[in-house]
């Protein structure tokens, strides 16, 4: 039998054991983790650095999430952020020089009632005044992008039009992580797995190292990059983030032949669909209520985006359920993320992306790593600083992002 | 699905309940005299423990009436559920400390936090 088998692959990348120093070493080996790293290496050419990952690569919200890539943010810093991310998105296969199922098959969402066509209209605007590629679509247009979905106005909440972005898309979110993990690791970037911090050292208030599960690690630059535990993470460094960690839930179904050619959300009834490569419906919806740590959450949760699915979409109502699972995501009180400066010195944070985590991936990444290299903010991520919580300057994208968190 | 008691109905389904975010979080006494910092610690700052975590739910399914919880965060069993103004000690919050709770301000005006 074992003859049968197919030969290893090779291994994407070394598994070195921890070094005493390094010149930054980077807490979180999720996606955003793996990018600020390749970017730190590429961009900046420090390339004596780690990722310390308590789990294995991209064991976390990388492995949860529904894998939707879109910049059709409301507001100027959102869009500008995310649409830069895009614009990597759309260069990441050739210069990491791997094909990782990137496909700009369009993201639509849905409007169901009066308010909803208003501020659908509005982000369309305000989306192309930021170069951002936008359009309205009405009921037949949605109709004809997408067949299986019901637009009759026999259904609790008639679609009555939708956003359409079609650069936007999915991505293979594993495979993601493993072309990043690759190319950091040919650039010298030590990934090391199963290395857990359980403390940070500090001179006064500038942090010199980092204590682990495989003993203390100098370094001059700590990047926290681990989501749905960065206010673990913080309380350890001596410091509070302004964030709430959720439970968020998704699934897919069983594998069926290709029906959905691109990826439909709906905020008003909550869910978000499309369909993977090999055929699997991939439904997500909001998180659960509570804060929890548990990546798990709670059954109605998933019947009530269910119900919603099975409306828009009547033919998946004898799709069979594969798997559920659930992440947990970093929720901030305007729904945008944090990225930049901590009140620790050579800390920095990147966290709060809440449920729209993967597709900042690659903007994450190149913004915090100039963060690092350069001890500034980038001009993308300035806004997204922990002060606006002083300020007031919020970028609230709750409900105007396209979708609740 | 977790099963919480409600102080007045006994256990019932999550689904009866919305939630409330951290609980004891009162109102400041003179608002206009916090600092910017101040001020934003008080909207925007809550504890976000991995473990024991005191919180606020409200049986909106039921009788109505909000009151306390201590849920641990990592495993959501709940430790403790106690009425709106009950003055209980809680083991082992996340600061690690044991402390007696006091009515707040804030929990008499209500759903603050809730969403």
């Amino acid at each position: 039998m074992a003859d049968l088998l197919p030969e290893h692959p090779d291994f994407l990348w070394r598994n070195p054991d921890p070094k005493p120093s390094y010149d930054a070493v980077i807490v979180g080996g999720g996606g955003h983790g793996l990018a600020t790293a390749y970017y730190l290496a590429k961009n900046h050419g420090m390339t004596n650095i780690a990722i310390l990952e308590r789990g294995w690569l991209a064991g976390g919200n990388m492995a949860r999430n529904t894998t939707i890539i879109r910049s059709n943010y409301l507001w100027d810093e959102s869009a500008a952020i995310y649409e830069h991310s895009l614009k990597l998105w759309e260069t990441l296969p050739d210069e990491l020089e791997y094909d990782f199922l990137f496909s700009q098959r369009g993201v639509m969402n849905l409007a169901h009632t009066l308010q909803d066509v208003r501020e659908s209209v509005r982000r369309v605007g305000a989306n192309k005044l930021n170069g951002v590629d936008a359009e309205w679509l009405d009921v037949d247009q949605v109709k004809e992008l997408c067949p299986i979905l019901n637009t009759s106005d026999k259904i609790r909440y008639p679609v009555l039009g939708a956003t359409y972005q079609p650069r936007a898309g999915i991505a293979k979110h594993d495979h993601v992580a493993w072309a990043f993990a690759r190319k950091a690791d040919e650039l010298g970037v030590d990934l090391i797995q199963n290395c857990e911090v359980t403390g940070f050292v500090k001179d006064g208030n500038r942090v010199v190292g980092v204590q682990t599960n495989r003993g203390t690690i100098a370094t001059e630059k700590v990047a926290l990059c681990a989501a749905g535990h960065s206010s673990v993470l913080a309380k350890m460094a001596g410091f509070d983030l302004p964030i709430q960690s959720h439970p968020l839930q998704a699934l897919v179904s069983e594998l069926h032949e290709i029906v959905h050619p691109t990826v439909v959300m709906s905020n008003h009834v909550h869910v978000y669909v499309s369909q993977a490569h090999k055929g699997e419906l991939v439904m997500g919806a909001g998180i659960d209520s509570y804060n929890g740590y548990g990546q798990r959450g709670a059954f109605h949760v998933i019947e009530e985006q269910m119900a919603a699915a099975v409306e828009l979409f009547p033919i998946f109502a004898r799709a069979h359920l594969l798997r559920t699972w659930g992440g947990i995501v970093d929720v901030t009180l305007d729904a945008s993320p944090i990225v930049g400066l901590s009140p620790v010195e050579n800390l920095y944070v990147n966290c709060g992306w809440g449920t729209g985590g993967f597709k900042g991936t690659p903007g994450a990444g190149w913004t915090m790593a100039h963060t690092i290299a350069t001890n500034e903010p980038h001009r993308l991520n300035a806004p997204f600083s922990l002060e606006r919580f002083v300020t007031g300057a919020l970028i609230d994208e709750h409900g105007a992002a396209a979708v609740a968190h | 699905m977790i099963l919480i008691s409600c102080p007045n109905c006994g256990p019932r389904d999550e689904t009866e309940f919305h939630y409330g975010g951290q609980a004891h979080v009162a109102y400041p006494d003179d608002p206009s005299a916090l600092t910017d910092e101040e001020w934003g610690r008080y909207l925007f700052y809550r504890e976000n423990p991995k473990g024991l975590f005191a919180e606020r739910w409200v049986h909106s399914g039921g009788c109505r009436k909000w009151f306390n919880a201590v849920r641990d965060t990592a495993t959501y069993r709940i430790a403790a559920v106690y009425r709106i103004g009950e003055t209980r000690s809680v083991p082992s919050l996340a600061s690690g400390e044991t402390r007696p709770t006091r009515p707040a301000a804030s929990d008499q005006s209500l759903p603050g936090g809730a969403k």
